[in-house]
């Protein structure tokens, strides 16, 4: 089976799509001529031509009410946005126009339109450059949120969101580039909804997503010389979740840690911790439990910011707690 | 421009104007709820713009829509419906005053955020340019939307990318209380515009053959394939901005002098005296205005809102 990174997976799943669909644009700030600026739009304009594939200025709030009104009149936009950070400047669009336009015309439209954004922390970036903001989007409705872990689920998901009818944001993970996985030939788009187990266990429920599914991983290495069998889960979408694949998992180890790199307030992980308590009560033996980036814009110094992102250490830690609660 | 095609405008106008007093009344009767933002005034504008539109021609603009949407060939009942939230209404009572929007006229909405459909203006070039189809956009706005930053990123776009958008700025002078010369440094609308490279034209808003003039060359440039084009259409909204604002910050004298200048008896004036025509006819167009908006506030009271069962419909595809 091929083994290619996570940025050529994304680059794939872009070039498949835009072959298979000539109403399928990429746009955005320096994906055409530079190739993006974490070269994830490599071969594009070449293959495809300005008119399919084109730079913008720096303009986010812009380069998201185009692809708005492209897909109202009736093309498949793939902007980007250079990272999930400069998101909060197009936040008016994604999610006071984008998200709420077909609701509100009384469903007269479909808004087939799939943002790319590259987010999280961890290279010392410094606060502004350093956000994972999934929750923004994960909270408002009319949006669908993915966020692939490995390769495979990458260029599978980007696949699946292209062919969406729906707005779907599509984060990816700066520090996942250069990952290298397996990636099986003509692999076909994903659904979306749908969480993955990396790992079977018994005895504790380690849910993660993103680069945290990578810690989650190391953590139950870690776990098992210690005889804790954990069950790992990559979540792969974030709304809609698959809830009844964990809530399963649950019912089955009795324990739940959830892994984010995003502060905990109104985290995803607080949203796992809600539904477990809802659906799973009964089963847990433990409070379900949140490893979480530190509650701090991210700074700039190396070990200081290391400390404010979980670490398979953190996660091991929080198992053992749950366990021995 | 012969008489039936001037009388056509005046009943376009006409139609708008009373539309926009019915929604006051039955605003004040509690028929209509939440924000309600009337067109009065500015008809000449609406009717002016899109005279020489194609059917396929999009329009965009803010929340003070019912006249865009009526003068596009919208429907009055499903406009008074929608406004009374009832499923009969153009958005199934989903939208609501700021939000009409029809497919079949190719109007596309109706936005609350001021210059929030400024790109949304540039995706939809955007298309045109790629599907190579001829039409235009027309996409209207306020002066005050020309402070917000999304709208001076969608002109720099349009403008770079060569673009089919006609911007056109309804300069009423305020912006609910605040006027032009206490919110813009640079007063000119137009002259903002040219900065980006665009001809900009300005246009007397109050008078119906002056605003289709220019817009017909402004039109005409846009679809040549030249790039988008700027009209500030100089007008006056003779309501506060909503149902809500007793627009205390304008004096009466003011008011009075844009009274003067009422776009509707001056065009009516135009016609009787350019091709000769007697009251009857405007009488009859009163009447049948008159009529369709009598059955249009029927329709809106038989009707109801969708059951609470259906809240969940149309959030996704």
């Amino acid at each position: 089976m091929p083994k290619m990174s996570y940025r050529d997976a994304i680059n794939q799943a872009l070039h498949e799509e835009m072959e298979r669909d000539e109403t399928v644009i990429v746009f955005g700030e320096d994906v055409a001529q530079y190739e993006g600026s974490f070269k994830v739009t490599r071969g594009l304009l070449q293959k495809f031509g300005p008119r399919r594939v084109f730079d913008t200025p720096i303009s986010e709030a812009a380069i998201v009410g185009t692809a708005t009104g492209a897909a109202m009149a009736g093309l498949r936009p793939v902007p980007e946005l250079m990272t999930v950070n400069f998101a909060y400047l197009a936040m008016d669009q994604i999610c006071n126009h984008l998200a709420v336009m077909r609701y509100m015309f009384g469903g007269q439209c479909t808004f087939p339109v799939t943002i790319r954004m590259p987010g999280g922390g961890g290279h010392q970036l410094g606060s502004q450059h350093s956000h994972s903001l999934e929750v923004h989007f994960v909270h408002t409705p009319g949006l669908k949120v993915v966020y692939p872990a490995w390769p495979e689920d990458a260029k599978a998901l980007l696949k699946a969101s292209i062919r969406d009818d729906n707005p779907v944001i599509f984060l990816e993970h700066e520090g996942l580039y250069n990952f290298e996985g397996e990636v099986p030939d003509g692999i076909e788009a994903a659904r979306i909804g749908e969480a993955k187990v990396l790992r079977p266990g018994k005895d504790a429920s380690i849910v993660a997503y993103g680069a945290m599914a990578h810690v989650a991983l190391e953590a139950a290495a870690l776990l098992a010389k210690e005889k804790i069998d954990a069950e790992v889960i990559d979540l792969r979408s974030l709304r809609p979740w698959d809830k009844q694949a964990v809530a399963e998992s649950v019912a089955r180890t009795h324990h739940a840690v959830i892994v984010e790199e995003c502060p905990p307030m109104c985290g995803i992980a607080a949203e796992v911790a809600a539904t477990l308590a809802e659906m799973v009560f009964d089963e847990l033996d433990s409070p379900p439990a949140r490893v979480s980036g530190a509650d701090v814009p991210l700074p700039y110094a190396r070990e200081l910011e290391q400390a404010c992102i979980p670490h398979a250490g953190n996660v091991v830690e929080a198992v053992r707690r749950s366990l021995n609660a | 421009m012969n008489k039936r095609e001037a009388l056509k405008a005046y009943y376009l106008m006409r139609l708008a104007r009373s539309f926009e007093s019915r929604a006051a009344e039955q605003y004040t009767k509690g028929r209509i709820g939440g924000f309600c933002h009337l067109y009065s005034g500015e008809e000449a504008v609406a009717v002016g713009a899109t005279w020489h539109l194609q059917a396929e021609d999009y329009v965009i603009g803010a929340y003070r829509d019912h006249g865009y949407y009526l003068v596009r060939g919208g429907d009055p009942k499903k406009c008074m419906a929608e406004l009374f939230g009832h499923q009969e209404g153009c958005c199934k009572g989903k939208g609501g005053s700021m939000h009409m929007f029809d497919r079949d006229i190719n109007f596309l909405g109706g936005y609350a955020i001021v210059a929030g459909m400024c790109p949304i203006a540039v995706g939809l070039g955007v298309a045109i340019r790629l599907k190579e189809e001829k039409r235009v956009v027309l996409c209207f706005f306020g002066d005050g939307a020309t402070n917000q930053g999304v709208y001076h990123e969608a002109l720099n776009m349009a403008a770079l990318y060569r673009l089919p958008v006609v911007w056109v700025c309804e300069n009423n002078f305020y912006a609910i209380g605040t006027s032009v010369t206490r919110s813009s440094a640079e007063a000119s609308m137009a002259k903002k515009a040219a900065a980006y490279k665009m001809p900009h034209f300005t246009a007397d808003g109050m008078d119906f053959f002056r605003m289709q003039s220019v817009a017909e060359r402004a039109i005409a440039h846009a679809r040549s394939g030249k790039g988008p084009a700027f009209i500030e259409a100089v007008c006056y909204r003779y309501r506060g901005h909503s149902m809500s604002d007793p627009a205390t910050y304008r004096t009466k004298e003011e008011v009075e002098f844009w009274k003067s200048r009422d776009p509707l008896p001056n065009l009516r004036a135009q016609i009787q005296h350019d091709f000769e025509t007697g009251d009857e006819e405007f009488d009859e167009i009163d009447e049948r205005v008159r009529k369709e908006l009598d059955e249009a506030v029927k329709f809106a009271e038989q009707g109801s809102e969708l059951p609470p069962d259906r809240r969940y419909d149309d959030v996704y595809a």
